[in-house]
């Protein structure tokens, strides 16, 4: 029997990114807001000093910052006839658990998507006709607009402290920047990275080959820092442990880096660490939510009423938790009906390596986000007429360190063991300059996240299940990516190059990214999306879903910066316009 | 007779609660007000706290070189704090350093400086502390040793080493002036720490804020050197400090972290102000440093000092202004006495965060990772690196101070973090 708590205002499910975020903008406002957190208390000096931090063993590949597999997994089957199966041991992506979430371990490449990005099928339609959509593909459009999303963007990126070059200034194009991004109202908060050695020299190919290349934008401190809440980032020591780690230096923008120290210090927020929210409850109309249960460390239920809840969880979890709660009309592949679970999708990635014997490039000196970018083949920066694809992806040479026990690229034709892949190593190391696609997944209709009938969480829950496959789409748009990517690397001029291209079904085994999108998407119809333009849900008013659930499909960019920018705009209606008259802020 | 017995504890009742209700009415809200402000600049919840929820109730431990005493509790609980003091016992406790008995009380209370408080102040202090939740808390006894435990003893204590007496302004001095003199001879008692004692405990009055050396911590010398005191500060420099815990050349840790949290940094802008203009008038005798660091000391420090330190302090020691504090020309990396630098690189150290600087940054700990020589080189490169100047270090002065350290330790999972000096802010 759960424990009944007296009632908050604001109940956040999760406490990464997002949960950060709307708990300072919702405690500002005067509301009292609990957060519940499955994970423990994490902050830099504590758990990621600069004395351990480095430790590819114990967090790339013993998974010490990850979500457990023992504790919460997922089945996974490429297509609807299969049988899936439990992930035991994570791969392809890896969510975090406790304070900070993923926003601990990520790199720190903080994209906007482009202004087409948020009108996928009304754009594509009108530029390229309906026949150019197949009817399995089920892209739609988001509901808000980039000019919309612009100031929250802004807000995020100077929370953030984000390095990088404009390209488009109140829409004027800005030699170094990205000529294809979306007006922007201001510069970066902060200049780029220090570039090194690798992305200069491809971005000097890539200029050589009309293309415009740019430095990433990064949350990897080019200087040091203090943002508008007061708090302060140190400079970033280009150290090459950002992916996969948390960072040591105050480097690194985290929720523990630029808002948790300001948030903890208020009286009307509290945080509950080591406490899993099994469900959101309902009252007997099941219009209304009246808060949550949870599972403490030892054991104990409660339940937690409030106003308000929020899932600020990991896309997977976010859509799990509304499954098991019975909330929103499941989605049914065969009929297209249904909602829930629909339009999971992901990223596709590919590489080419250029191997030289001229050029030394000290590729350990890294940070996340440090790299050239062109953006030429993006979303709809190039005429896709007849190329039999719609969207795109970057293309880009990043610096993120090369760190010692996970890289050691080697020329093809090199044994897989032995004395000669020892040699190849040693003598390709410093003198191998790798560059990587990061490409769109669109929507298709076989692609999806249901509950699994057979297999269970340590709750005796459902475990959520994922069928997913890459596309035709997908694959002729990664194959011309990298066909691109192969003619720069030659135009550096090396000696060799390797193509790494994505071909054949997805597998879930090898790591390609943390960029799992879709299951709680939003739109403008109720019939088509489980929440509207401000993340709330269509059927419960007072409850809102945060994160990547809500693309409709995934554009080629990394995600975080939109997940902050959506989360600023839900915060903002939820302040401006919900405060005022609870109720459903669109009606359907 | 039971009816009685009952009516007579029932008009008991009224008569206290009449009673309570007529004390409260005696103490208008401006002198509330004040109490609370000095009670803030006295930085009373610091010692009178051991529980943190429940401030000023006294039983912390206070180490001092003759054994350990422990703190009152004065909040107005009736059997265990100071609720059945009268304003007249609470002035003997704070002007002559004697309890509602008569006995003499031992002077870790530090009432050779609130002896200097006006009537006034310290009844404000008493209203406002009356105001305070009564907490049931009864503080262990003091652990001193023979003869030290007769508080007899005091009486020739006091009479050697203590001058009752308020605070005289000098008339030649500004309003100013005189108010941070006030404040820091007085309520904010800051020679408690930064001041040399003798033997007996006592300040060494011709060491007044020269700095001194407090449960392992250098406390650093308050006065004007360029070197290692407070020359380089300016009035806004050390108001900053004082305000945020950090300003461009340094960030408050270990005790004095404490103290901006729960004391200066609450208190108000001219105050601070005030503070600042008394310290920048102390004289000062400019101590020559005594330096022979050997070659090979500097050349291993500046290795390890690259490998360890440089990330956050900067290869040139010119660090990052109010996140990691710079350490070339830094006062307390050239202390004369090396405890904090050698504590700091031990255990690390964690900043206070404050309502103007809330990013609490820390040093994680190295005594996991160094060696006592490794420990003795890069805190003597420190010391002398980028121009600064002060003694070596030896592996010796690092072995003392980690067996100190050991024997304070508080649970293993602290090691490494140097979680265990976080300051809580009292809320």
């Amino acid at each position: 029997m759960a424990k009944k708590l007296p009632s908050v205002d604001v109940v956040l499910v999760g406490f990464g990114w997002t949960a950060a975020i709307l708990g300072q903008e919702l405690t500002d406002a005067g509301l009292n807001v609990v957060a519940i957190e499955r994970g423990n208390w994490r902050d830099t000096s504590t758990d990621f000093a600069v004395t351990f931090a480095q430790d590819e063993l114990r967090y790339y590949f013993r998974h010490a910052l990850f979500e457990e597999t023992a504790r919460e997994t997922l089945t996974f089957r490429n297509s609807g006839g299969q049988t899936a199966l439990p992930m035991r041991k994570l791969g392809s992506f890896l969510p975090g658990t406790g304070v900070g979430g993923a926003g601990i371990h990520w790199n720190g490449m903080t994209w906007r998507f482009l202004p087409t990005d948020f009108q996928a099928r009304s754009h594509n339609t009108q530029r390229y006709g309906a026949a150019a959509i197949p009817d399995t593909m089920t892209i739609q459009d988001w509901g808000v607009t980039y000019d919309e999303l612009e100031p929250h963007y802004d807000k995020f990126e100077y929370l953030c402290g984000i390095g990088g070059k404009a390209g488009n200034l109140k829409g004027q194009i800005q030699d170094g920047g990205n000529p294809f991004e979306g007006p922007r109202q201001r510069d970066y908060p902060n200049p780029p990275l220090e570039m090194v050695y690798g992305p200069t020299v491809f971005a000097e190919a890539a200029k050589s080959l009309g293309y415009h290349p740019f430095p990433g934008p990064a949350a990897n401190m080019s200087r040091p820092y203090t943002n508008p809440l007061g708090v302060t980032l140190g400079p970033c020591t280009y150290c090459g442990f950002c992916e996969k780690y948390g960072c040591g230096n105050y480097s690194k923008s985290s929720p523990q880096t630029t808002v948790i120290p300001v948030l903890m210090r208020k009286d009307n927020f509290e945080l509950r660490t080591e406490c899993e929210v099994l469900k959101v409850n309902r009252d007997s109309t099941g219009k209304r939510a009246t808060g949550v249960t949870y599972v403490d460390i030892e054991g104990r239920e409660f339940e937690q009423p409030a106003e308000i809840v929020i899932l600020c969880a990991y896309i997977l979890h976010n859509a799990h938790l509304l499954m098991v709660s019975g909330i929103g009309t499941p989605y049914e592949p065969k009929t297209g009906q249904g909602t829930l679970g629909k339009n999971y999708a992901y990223q596709i990635t590919s590489s080419v390596n250029a191997f030289f014997d001229d050029k030394i490039f000290n590729p350990y000196i890294g940070a996340g986000s440090l790299g050239m970018v062109v953006d030429n083949f993006n979303g709809d920066n190039f005429d896709h007429g007849g190329k039999g694809f719609i969207g795109g992806g970057y293309i880009a040479c990043w610096n993120t360190g090369a760190r010692p026990i996970e890289t050691h690229p080697t020329p093809k034709g090199t044994p897989k063991w032995g004395a000669k892949w020892k040699k190849a190593v040693a003598e390709n190391y410093l003198k191998t300059v790798t560059i990587a696609t990061h490409g769109a997944v669109m929507s298709h209709r076989g692609n999806y996240l249901d509950l699994d009938p057979t297999y269970r969480n340590i709750y005796g829950q459902p475990l959520m299940r994922m069928t997913f496959d890459f596309t035709d789409n997908e694959l002729k748009m990664s194959q011309f990516l990298t066909e691109r990517t192969a003619e720069i690397a030659k135009a550096m001029k090396p000696r060799e190059i390797k193509e790494n291209a994505r071909k054949g079904h997805y597998s879930i085994v090898p790591y390609q990214t943390t960029h799992n999108t879709g299951g709680t998407i939003m739109g403008t119809d109720p019939k088509s999306s489980v929440v509207n333009r401000y993340l709330q849900h269509w059927d419960v008013s007072n409850l809102f879903v945060m994160g990547a659930g809500a693309f409709p499909q995934n554009p080629g960019y990394n995600p975080t910066g939109t997940v902050g920018a959506l989360t600023y705009w839900a915060a903002d209606a939820i302040r401006k316009q919900y405060m005022k008259n609870p109720g459903p802020l669109v009606q359907a | 007779m039971r009816k009685l017995f009952c009516t007579a504890v029932l008009m008991a009742t009224v008569a206290l609660i009449l009673g309570g209700a007529a004390s409260a009415t005696e103490f208008p809200f401006a002198k509330l007000q004040k109490g609370k402000s000095l009670v803030d600049a006295g930085d009373c919840v610091a010692c009178h706290t051991q529980d943190k929820s429940k401030p000023f109730a006294g039983g912390r431990p206070i180490p001092t070189p003759f054994g350990i005493i422990y703190s009152a509790n004065i909040t107005p609980d009736r059997d265990t704090g100071i609720g059945a003091w009268s304003a007249d016992d609470f002035y003997r406790a704070m002007h002559e350093g004697i309890g509602p008995h008569g006995e003499r009380l031992y002077p870790a209370f530090p009432y050779p400086y609130f002896t200097k408080m006006p009537r006034e102040d310290v009844d404000a202090i008493f209203a406002y502390l009356s105001t305070l939740k009564p907490v049931q808390n009864k503080t262990p006894r003091k652990e001193l040793t023979w003869p030290l435990d007769h508080r007899d003893l005091l009486a020739g204590w006091d009479w050697l080493f203590f001058e009752p007496g308020e605070f005289k302004p000098d008339p030649n001095k500004s309003a100013e002036w005189n108010r941070g003199a006030y404040l820091v001879e007085g309520p904010g008692h800051c020679g408690a720490c930064h001041t040399a004692k003798n033997v007996f405990g006592a300040d060494k009055k011709s060491e007044t804020l020269q700095g001194a050396n407090i449960q392992d911590w250098t406390a650093p010398k308050l006065v004007g050197d360029d070197r290692n005191g407070l020359g380089r500060w300016n009035t806004d420099d050390i108001a900053e400090y004082l305000k945020t815990g950090r300003n461009r050349f340094s960030g408050a840790t270990g005790l004095m972290a404490e103290v901006v949290v729960n004391s200066t940094s609450k208190m108000s802008d001219s105050d601070l102000k005030a503070i600042a203009t008394y310290l920048k008038s102390v004289p000062s005798d400019k101590e020559e440093a005594e330096s022979s660091p050997t070659k090979s000391a500097m050349n291993a420090g500046k290795a390890i000092y690259a490998d360890s330190c440089a990330a956050c302090h900067q290869a040139g020691g010119e660090g990052v202004a109010r996140m990691f504090p710079p350490l070339k020309g830094d006062a307390v990396a050239q202390q004369a006495d090396p405890s904090t630098v050698i504590r700091v690189i031990l255990e690390g150290a964690m900043t206070a965060g404050t309502q103007k600087q809330p990013t609490p940054s820390a040093m994680p700990a190295f005594d996991w990772k160094l060696k006592d020589d490794q420990v003795a080189a890069v805190a003597t490169y420190v010391r002398n690196a980028w121009g600064n100047k002060a003694s070596a270090v030896s592996a010796e002065d690092v072995a003392k101070m980690r067996k100190k350290l050991a024997a304070g330790k508080a649970s293993p999972e602290t090691v490494g973090t140097g979680a265990k000096l976080e300051p809580q802010e009292q809320q």
